[in-house]
């Protein structure tokens, strides 16, 4: 067993007790672990389960249903690309091939240096201010090449400051 | 006196540097002791010349844009305080032809002024449809948004008062009320602006829906894209609590509505509102058979009223005006307005809320001002990604859902995508099909395996594989889809690439043809 299992379980736990009673409180549960550890370790699957009375399966059946929720921990930051057609109509298939490029990774896939992982996302509600992206939580609009190159060298110098 | 300035705090607004904006203006007024107050309000949907500055003066409000941090220090030696003439400067306002042209009775209040602020809420017209509803009985309130005409704003178009008619005659302990506020269309963000830039009108037109049948309590499923929307809701929910507009005694009625906004998790598919009552349940977004109706079998299996946000919030102003005077706007069966979003490859893209009948030509051209790129339109697919791609040739039919229809497009949630002649229909088509495969729930088969099916065709296609053939059973695989799935994801996919096929042959087959040679 590893070390931190047993804090990850009480962490889980923490989080999900308070939603007991909520009705259809899967996705909020999923929610706040995500928000709070980042990710949704496969412990929060049978705990989840066990609290809402659900087979492991149907637990499993909904994080893997949802594009939002992650298995696996992120880099420090999470840039989403709109791949949605008003950013196309703007250039977003240069800026996908741009971004991939650069950051030597692939949708869903984080940068060698752990600072980024980059993701796909249809339509932020950005389209008349298109090509778009998400960092975290906020929207960046008309973003080409330059202006993407200039987002992340800003987010890199955050983590060296 | 201190001068009131704003700076909207719309995501938009804020993609294009308003936070940077703002704080600016703030630490400008303050070294030069300007007396300001500084207001975030929504966005008037003029996104090109977004930051967009305003300043109250006795003339009215004046409007900048857009505005970077670098052209504070001018404007403020240009006298922007007291409306001073700028190079930046727009006028007043109101009289911003993009703005005075409009005919604004949902979105109506954006960008008036602090969303949060429930005294202008107030100042605004605001509770009024909420005041008029409680005191009228149930099936009068549903009889008024029967009469106005409004029909559901989501794209599917069914008529609002029938469905809430239908909940309201349905026997039933416990009811609900869901706004379906995940907008994944792309080229749609009125939904979000609303959200943003007016809650409490959502607020206000889903507590309507919940006196009018019966509910008690009311469920926002928001899309996980909008982090800004879901702060401001949740506030927006806690100061209408606490001044009595939600909870135990609505407005002094004694009736009971409670309101709550749950994330989704980042899929296409729960905008379907079957699928996006499951996905509240708890579960997979799966769609569910119809019969029986969410109106009778909804939400945990009781009946529901499950309206987008355009649709709800146009409930307010219906109440507060009357159905008559919403359905004096607008054309045939299209009644009332919609607010239009003009996107993508668009010089003037943003929101225009006109009464049915304008056509794409006006919007594009009067408004839009043609594309961003200064080159020849070529494309607008309008309806969101299941929308048909509409040539040049039908750009002058009126925006009303049955002339939309006669041709094989849709309406939808009022989404104009703009694209010049650089485009590639075939590349278009593609991308049709590999979305359906993305975000298909996997019910029903023709969606599930014929999107994906049908991007691998495309991309024989465009490599110039036996393109005639390839066509051929593209056009078939279509039929199958349309025909044989369960909802409209796998079921209007096929228009985007056949309205491409039809209206740009040229796209697919001699040009394919020639590069494989």
């Amino acid at each position: 067993m590893k070390p931190d299992t047993a804090a990850e379980t009480q962490a889980i736990k923490a989080l999900i007790e308070p939603l007991q009673s909520t009705p259809g409180a899967t996705l909020p549960m999923l929610h706040a672990i995500q928000d709070s550890l980042g990710y949704v370790p496969d412990a929060a699957v049978p705990l989840i389960a066990e609290t809402l009375n659900l087979s492991r399966a149907e637990v499993h059946g909904v994080v893997t249903f949802y594009h939002h929720y992650r298995r696996h921990a992120p880099g420090k930051h999470v840039v989403q690309i709109c791949r949605a057609e008003a950013c196309q109509s703007m250039g977003a298939r240069q800026l996908e091939a741009h971004a991939k490029q650069t950051l030597g990774c692939d949708y869903h896939e984080t940068t060698a240096d752990g600072a980024i992982t980059l993701e796909a996302v249809y339509c932020l509600g950005n389209c008349a201010c298109a090509p778009a992206i998400r960092v975290d939580d906020e929207i960046v609009g008309r973003v080409d090449a330059s202006r993407f190159d200039e987002v992340i060298a800003e987010l890199r110098q955050e983590e060296r400051a | 006196m201190s001068i009131t300035v704003y700076v909207p705090c719309d995501s938009s607004a804020l993609s294009l540097g308003a936070e940077k904006t703002a704080a600016a203006i703030a630490a400008e007024a303050a070294r030069r002791g300007a007396d300001i107050k500084l207001v975030r309000n929504g966005s008037r949907g003029l996104f090109w010349l977004e930051p967009m500055v305003e300043v109250e003066t006795p003339a009215g409000r004046v409007a900048y844009g857009p505005v970077q941090p670098k052209d504070v220090p001018s404007l403020f030696e240009a006298g922007f305080l007291a409306g001073g003439k700028h190079a930046l400067s727009l006028g007043i306002t109101e009289d911003i032809a993009y703005l005075k042209k409009q005919e604004r009775l949902t979105a109506a209040r954006i960008g008036l002024g602090d969303p949060l602020c429930l005294d202008t809420y107030a100042a605004h017209g605001g509770w009024q449809g909420l005041k008029n509803a409680v005191a009228m009985s149930r099936a009068d309130v549903v009889k008024e948004v029967t009469e106005s005409g409004l029909r559901g704003r989501g794209g599917a178009a069914f008529p609002t008062g029938i469905k809430w008619n239908t909940v309201l005659n349905t026997p039933g302990a416990q009811k609900y009320v869901v706004c379906n506020a995940d907008e994944g269309d792309s080229g749609t963000f009125s939904d979000r602006m609303l959200m943003e830039g007016d809650p409490y009108t959502l607020v206000e037109g889903m507590t309507i829906a919940g006196v009018a049948v019966g509910a008690t309590q009311g469920y926002i499923y928001l899309r996980s894209e909008y982090p800004h929307a879901f702060k401001t809701l949740k506030e927006a929910i806690r100061r209408a609590r606490e001044a009595g507009w939600l909870g135990t005694n609505v407005a002094g009625s004694g009736k009971t509505f409670e309101l709550e906004v749950r994330l989704g998790a980042g899929a296409y598919i729960c905008g379907e509102e079957t699928s996006l009552l499951e996905s509240l349940e708890g579960k997979r977004g799966i769609v569910r058979f119809k019969p029986p109706l969410p109106a009778i079998e909804g939400l945990f299996g009781k009946p529901t009223v499950i309206n987008n946000v355009i649709s709800l919030c146009s409930v307010p102003v219906i109440l507060a005006k009357g159905g008559k005077h919403y359905q004096d706007f607008g054309m045939g069966r299209s009644r009332g307005t919609l607010p239009f979003q003009l996107t993508g490859n668009i010089k003037h893209g943003g929101l225009v809320e006109k009464a049915f009948g304008l056509t794409l030509n006006q919007l594009l051209y009067d408004y839009g001002g043609g594309s961003a790129t200064g080159r020849p339109i070529r494309a607008v697919q309008v309806g969101g990604p299941l929308g048909a791609y509409v040539p040049e040739s039908q750009f002058d039919i009126p925006l009303d859902y049955e002339a939309y229809s006669k041709v094989n497009a849709m309406i939808g949630h009022g989404g104009m995508v703009v694209f010049d002649d650089t485009v590639d229909m075939a590349e278009q088509a593609r991308y049709a099909m590999e979305f359906c495969a993305i975000e298909s729930c996997g019910k029903c088969t023709p969606c599930r395996i014929g999107s994906t099916r049908g991007t691998e065709v495309m991309d024989k296609i465009i490599q110039g594989i036996d393109v005639e053939a390839n066509i051929a059973l593209m056009r078939s695989l279509c039929d199958t889809m349309l025909n044989g799935s369960l909802c409209a994801l796998g079921g209007m996919a096929p228009y985007p690439v056949l309205s491409a096929l039809n209206h740009f042959p040229e796209d697919f087959a001699a040009k394919r043809e020639a590069a494989a040679a």
